[in-house]
């Protein structure tokens, strides 16, 4: 079937199968590789976008229940090339090392930022904890989205 | 010209903590790893794994897969033109299973076809009749029976010598996968001219295009190995996967092919951290002083060879740990069974014995008297001291004491005071009530090697390019997400002086190999020919102008300039290139005794948790650790290696386990195989000890592994102390904290 849907702010279509997820519908139909495929059964968070401001897994989402829907990816955080607040702490605090789960990691924390600006460390923890890490042990990253609660990022 | 120069500190170089050339990419989506490859023309590639640990195949019938719509190819071992077999330490794996399958998901046959889905059905639709056969999957039968990969040998010092306290037991460790975010991927691309491009996940390039192209049956230099993004490795990138089967099928079908595995694909394609059998016997003076260590280790390799024999000297050499003893007999076994794979991991052979090694010094502790940490500090081993095992001298830095001090001096944290379920075990399950839980601490240390051991001719080449618009870096070394662009970086910027300098990944036709990115090597090997490369080049271009200083601008000579960049550029680019050596290795005689080793440094970890004994649940706390570094060439990149490798030892302490069984995972995908998330990550402090070593750039030693070692005894330890409970296997279950 056919879909149309707004991604970033612009108007996309995309021919999707029967089955297939939003993620895939992503990245290989809509050339927007920027949500990782890691688990493919929402563990790890990797594939992370935000759904008519929901957060989601977009390996869960059939793509053919994102007719009409607004996307925001990765690709569309960072506004005129200049990084949010969220990715802005993390390059200083040197959170990224494969990267791999960035984007998805970006994408939750900034998700959570826009409903809670003032998380407590906890509460951050609780909001990440759909979001695995396999190289950082958190602890840059922690540092990183503290420092966004705190306001002085 | 009247320019003058003030005295400059380059920015940007060693000892900074600099911002990281890929890190901008990485966090707004558009750095392109393997998986993100695409072509023009593109086909996919997919993969037939055999059902059975062991099995013959009576029958296969690739038929039905080739009359589907959209399938372009369907290979098996028979259309593998060159060496039929591939392997890193030695050439035992089919490209393609060869008759007979030998473990749990052996690739049989691959497929190309238009898009992924039907790549997938075709390779449901081949027809495979098997025979199946009785899989060896005990790794005792195995050492019992010679199949044996390796047996590593260790007999030092006076064999009548004996202590009057004496402590045995008996360990296991489970297999532990590296569980890399990004999966398995790669893109092949055909020449046209009968030759290959390869743009896949790699820790290797120059290891695996030895493999490739031999298989390939083509000459070294129609094919090439390309560097690209690589979302994780720890070790789970050192052996070949989908490399050849998508160069076979790009060649076959003239079109580019691209191959990426799922996350359970990824489990059963690659080769994981052995398991392990060890039993233990120390003996000690009534001081607590060593005087003899005898231990017997079983890795189980898996079906293939991979770097098992390298592991199981590892695990070998580093059987007794940081500690001063006269005699020690070991017997290290790496054997073969029809398990899963097993090769590299992230602490490589060291893991395994430091659990077991760790966990007999508590036990000769208490059997002392005497506090875990004093039982160390009176045994530690030091600069000078010979290897417990090999007998090998010390002779680069080795600061345990030091460290151990550093680790002992953290303060603890306070006791449980929380009813928040967020930090209680079990979290918001609310399982445990606060007076329920028992705490406990645990320390352990230990000890690892850098770089490639035992003669290997371990070289890392570098070429340093100045151009008007500043120096580039080539390298063949990978970026696995380690931070190796941002050292190199910063070592030819010290070096040279400059601050324009750029790291350029070269492929294998640009530049001979950089080594592995493994055995904690790239930041001392590739990070000292860069710095040898930028010294002498630089030290080439202050001679031609009689100059005293270089920087970006150009060459200066008493605070003037002499030539600008573009100047000393006027005949085209000035470069140099070297291949480093580290200081060789020696193979070891029969008794395990020589010089195999090129360095070794030293970690501890103290461990804090809480436990819920009756439901056997912990919770970490948190781990402290301090390090043997030798230098930090960037604190931000050190600290980050020394949090994420330990947050994996912890892991392997409480959740991280392949449930094998018949020689079947029966957890392969993220929601069976537990891996620590933002919940189960503890606050680390962090100690690091800088004491300069011989050979690596600016006194740096490898600093990647030694995290993943110490801080699962470490945890283990505590687990320990909070329930009193042997616990002599790791992961530790809940099962085994309620005694089930």
């Amino acid at each position: 079937m056919i879909i149309e849907l707004t991604i970033n702010g612009e108007a996309r279509t995309a021919t999707v199968a029967g089955s297939e997820s939003l993620l895939t519908t992503l990245r290989e139909e809509l050339a927007l590789p920027g949500a990782k495929n890691a688990c493919e059964q929402g563990e790890c968070g990797s594939c992370s976008v935000l759904m008519d401001g929901t957060l989601v897994c977009s390996c869960l989402v059939m793509a053919a229940d994102c007719d009409g829907a607004a996307v925001t990816t990765i690709e569309g955080i960072a506004s005129d090339g200049v990084l949010n607040a969220v990715q802005h702490a993390m390059h200083d605090a040197g959170a990224v090392q494969c990267g791999f789960c960035t984007p998805g990691i970006v994408i939750a924390a900034t998700n959570l930022f826009a409903e809670d600006p003032h998380p407590s460390p906890d509460t951050i923890r609780e909001a990440l904890a759909g979001n695995i890490c396999r190289c950082t042990g958190y602890g840059a990253i922690m540092r990183a989205l503290e420092q966004v609660a705190e306001g002085s990022s | 010209m009247t320019t003058t120069s003030t005295e400059h500190r380059v920015k940007g170089g060693v000892g900074e903590s600099i911002r990281r050339a890929d890190g901008i990419p990485k966090l707004t989506g558009n750095f392109a790893y393997a998986s993100d490859l695409f072509h023009d023309r593109m086909l996919w590639g997919a993969t037939l794994r055999s059902p059975f640990a062991r099995a013959r195949i009576v029958r296969l019938d690739v038929a039905p897969a080739l009359a589907m719509a959209g399938v372009l190819a369907v290979l098996t071992q028979e259309d593998v033109p060159g060496e039929p077999l591939f392997g890193l330490e030695r050439r035992d794996q089919p490209v393609l299973a060869d008759g007979e399958t030998r473990f749990w998901g052996e690739p049989v046959a691959i497929v190309a076809a238009d898009d992924q889905e039907t790549a997938k059905r075709a390779v449901a639709s081949i027809i495979v009749e098997y025979e199946e056969l009785e899989p060896l999957v005990d790794s005792e039968i195995a050492q019992q029976s010679g199949e044996i990969f390796r047996h590593a040998r260790i007999r030092r010092g006076d064999p009548d010598a004996h202590g009057d306290i004496v402590v045995e037991g008996y360990y296991e460790m489970g297999s532990q996968d590296q569980a890399p975010l990004g999966t398995e991927a790669g893109l092949a691309i055909p020449d046209g001219e009968g030759g290959v491009d390869l743009y896949a996940t790699s820790q290797w390039v120059h290891a695996d295009h030895e493999q490739i192209h031999s298989c390939l049956g083509l000459a070294p230099e129609a094919v090439r190995c390309h560097p690209t993004g690589i979302g994780g490795a720890f070790g789970a990138r050192e052996d070949m996967n989908m490399h050849i089967h998508a160069c076979l099928l790009a060649l076959r079908t003239g079109r580019p092919v691209k191959m990426v595995y799922d996350r359970a694909e990824s489990f059963v394609g690659h080769v994981h951290r052995h398991p392990a059998r060890m039993w233990y016997r120390h003996e000690a003076d009534a001081d607590g002083q060593l005087v003899r260590v005898e231990a017997k280790l079983i890795l189980d390799g898996g079906a293939y060879g991979s770097t098992t024999a390298a592991v199981t000297a590892n695990a070998t050499y580093f059987a007794v740990g940081p500690y001063r003893v006269d005699t020690a007999v070991v017997d290290g076994y790496g054997v073969r069974t029809n398990n899963p794979p097993c090769g590299a991991m992230r602490g490589f052979g060291a893991v395994q014995s430091c659990f077991a090694y760790e966990s007999q010094m508590d036990r000769l502790a208490a059997e002392l008297g005497l506090d875990p940490l004093e039982l160390r500090r009176r045994n530690a081993l030091g600069h000078g001291d010979p290897m417990p095992t090999s007998g090998q001298i010390v002779t680069g830095s080795l600061p345990t004491v030091e460290v151990i001090d550093a680790l002992a001096a953290i303060p603890l944290p306070a006791a449980v005071d929380s009813e928040d379920a967020r930090h209680l075990p079990g979290g918001t399950g609310l399982t445990t009530p606060a007076a329920a839980v028992r705490r406990g601490i645990g320390y352990a240390l230990g000890i690892k090697n850098f770089a490639f051991s035992e003669a290997f001719d371990d070289f890392s080449e570098a070429r340093i390019i100045i151009n008007p618009a500043g120096a580039e870096v080539h390298t063949a070394a990978v970026e696995v997400g380690q931070g190796l662009i941002s050292v190199l970086q910063q070592i030819a910027r010290t070096a040279l002086g400059m601050e324009n300098v750029i790291v350029v990944f070269d492929d294998t036709g640009q530049i001979g190999s950089a080594g592995s990115t493994s055995a904690s090597r790239q930041t001392q090997v590739s990070g000292r020919a860069v710095l040898d490369a930028s010294t002498a080049l630089r030290a080439q271009i202050l001679e031609r102008y009689h100059g005293d200083d270089l920087d970006d601008r150009g060459v200066w000579k008493d605070g003037e300039m002499v030539a600008t960049l573009d100047e000393v550029c006027a005949d085209g680019p000035v470069e140099h290139h070297i291949r480093y050596r580290h200081p060789a290795t020696e193979p070891t005689d029969e008794n395990g005794q020589g010089n195999p080793h090129a360095g070794f440094g030293v970690a501890a970890h103290r461990a804090v948790v809480d436990v819920d004994p009756e439901l056997g649940l912990v919770r970490v706390v948190r781990i402290d650790t301090a390090q043997d570094i030798g230098k930090a060439l960037n604190p931000q990149s050190v600290i980050g290696q020394l949090e994420g490798g330990t947050l994996q030892g912890v892991g392997l302490a409480v959740m991280e386990e392949l449930v094998i069984d018949g020689g079947e995972i029966r957890n392969a995908s993220f929601t069976d195989y537990l891996l620590p998330t933002f919940l189960d990550a503890p606050p680390m402090e962090i100690r690091l000890i800088e004491d300069p070593d011989e050979w690596g750039p600016f006194g740096a030693k490898g600093i990647g592994e030694p995290p993943t070692i110490s801080s699962t005894p470490a945890v283990v330890a505590a687990i320990r102390n909070a329930t009193g409970r042997a616990l002599y296997r790791s992961p530790v279950r809940p099962q085994d904290i309620v005694g089930l």
